[in-house]
C-alpha cells in the first residue's frame, strides 16, 4: 500500500509541475487529468472510494471538459505559444517561485519539526452508504446550499456566456434601430 | 493497510497546494490561473480526505463533496467570464485587463 501512495504521489506532483509550467494548453490540460487520476488513487488508498470515483467523474471528467472546450473555443494556435514563451521567461517566475518555496520550507518545519500527535489510526474505508447517510441527515441544508448555488452557477454562467449582438459605431446603431421599426411598421400595416 | 505517516500525506496536500499557488503567481493566461486554482482546491480537498482517513469520520469526505460543487459551479461561471473577456478585448493576458485601473 505504502508503495502505491507514493508512486502515485511522484506522480501526481510530477505532472502538476508540468501542467502549470507547460506552454501548449491542451498539453497542460492532459497533464492535469494525470495529476487528478493519480490524486484520486490517493484518495481510494486513503479509505475513501466514493470520492475517488466522483474525483475521476467530476474533476476529470466533467470540469477538463469544460476547460478543453473553452481552450477549442478560443483556438489561439501557434501564436498562443510563441506568447506562452514570452511571458514565462526567468524573470518572470524567479521571485514567486522563491517565495513559494519558503513556504514549502514553513510547511517542512511545521510537518516534520514537532513530534507526532497522536490520535486514532486509520483503519477501515469509509463507505459511500456512510458517507451519504450524512450527507442526507446532518448536512441536508449545507446540500440543499449547494444545489442552490450550482443552479446559480449554471444561470450565471448562460447569462454571463451569452453573446450580445453588438454594433460596433453609434450610426450603425441608429440605422439598425430604424431598420427595425421600419420592419415592424410594415408588418402591422400588413397586419391591417 | 497504509502506514505512510500523516506528515508525509500532509506534505503532497501542501506541495500540490504550493504548485497551485507558483501557477496563479507567474501565469499571465487566465485559462492557467484558473487551472491553477483548480490544483489548490483540489489540494484543500486532498487535505480533508486525509484527515477523515485519520479520525475515521464521514464529515471529510462531506466536505469534500461540497468542494468538487463549488469548483463545478466556479469553473462554469470562470470559463464563461473568460470567452466573454476574450470576446471583448481578444486577449487572455490578464495584465493587460485593466479597465478598472485608476489612471
Amino acid at each position: 500500500m505504502n508503495i502505491i501512495f507514493y508512486i502515485s504521489a511522484i506522480i501526481a506532483i510530477y505532472s502538476t509541475l508540468r501542467a502549470v509550467l507547460h506552454k501548449h494548453a491542451v498539453h497542460a490540460l492532459l497533464y492535469l487529468i494525470v495529476s487528478l487520476l493519480s490524486v484520486a488513487v490517493i484518495f481510494f488508498i486513503l479509505g475513501a472510494p466514493f470520492l475517488a470515483a466522483l474525483e475521476v467523474i467530476i474533476y476529470a471528467g466533467a470540469i477538463m471538459v469544460l476547460f478543453v472546450f473553452v481552450v477549442m473555443m478560443l483556438n489561439r494556435g501557434e501564436t498562443a505559444i510563441k506568447q506562452e514563451k514570452e511571458w514565462l521567461q526567468w524573470r518572470a517566475w524567479a521571485w514567486p517561485a522563491v517565495f513559494v518555496g519558503l513556504l514549502l520550507i514553513e510547511w517542512l518545519y511545521i510537518l516534520f519539526g514537532q513530534p507526532a500527535t497522536g490520535g486514532a489510526s486509520a483503519g477501515q474505508p469509509i463507505l459511500p452508504g456512510q458517507v451519504g447517510e450524512a450527507l442526507f441527515t446532518r448536512y441536508l441544508l449545507g446540500v440543499e446550499m449547494a444545489a442552490m448555488m450550482l443552479m446559480a452557477g449554471v444561470v450565471g454562467a448562460y447569462h454571463i456566456g451569452k453573446q450580445k449582438q453588438r454594433t460596433y459605431h453609434r450610426y450603425l446603431e441608429n440605422e439598425a434601430d430604424a431598420r427595425r421599426a421600419a420592419v415592424s411598421e410594415s408588418a402591422k400595416q400588413e397586419a391591417v | 493497510m497504509m502506514t505512510v505517516p500523516l506528515s508525509v500525506q500532509l506534505l503532497l496536500a501542501v506541495i500540490l497546494f504550493l504548485i497551485g499557488l507558483l501557477g496563479v503567481l507567474i501565469r499571465r493566461n487566465v485559462i492557467f490561473m484558473l487551472m491553477s486554482v483548480e490544483i489548490m482546491l483540489n489540494a484543500a480537498a486532498l487535505v480533508f480526505i486525509i484527515g477523515g482517513s485519520r479520525w475515521h469520520q464521514v464529515d471529510g469526505q462531506a466536505m469534500v463533496i461540497f468542494i468538487l460543487a463549488m469548483a463545478a459551479a466556479e469553473v462554469a461561471v470562470g470559463l464563461a467570464l473568460i470567452l466573454q473577456v476574450f470576446h471583448l478585448h481578444k486577449t487572455v493576458d490578464v495584465d493587460r485587463l485593466r479597465e478598472l485601473k485608476d489612471e
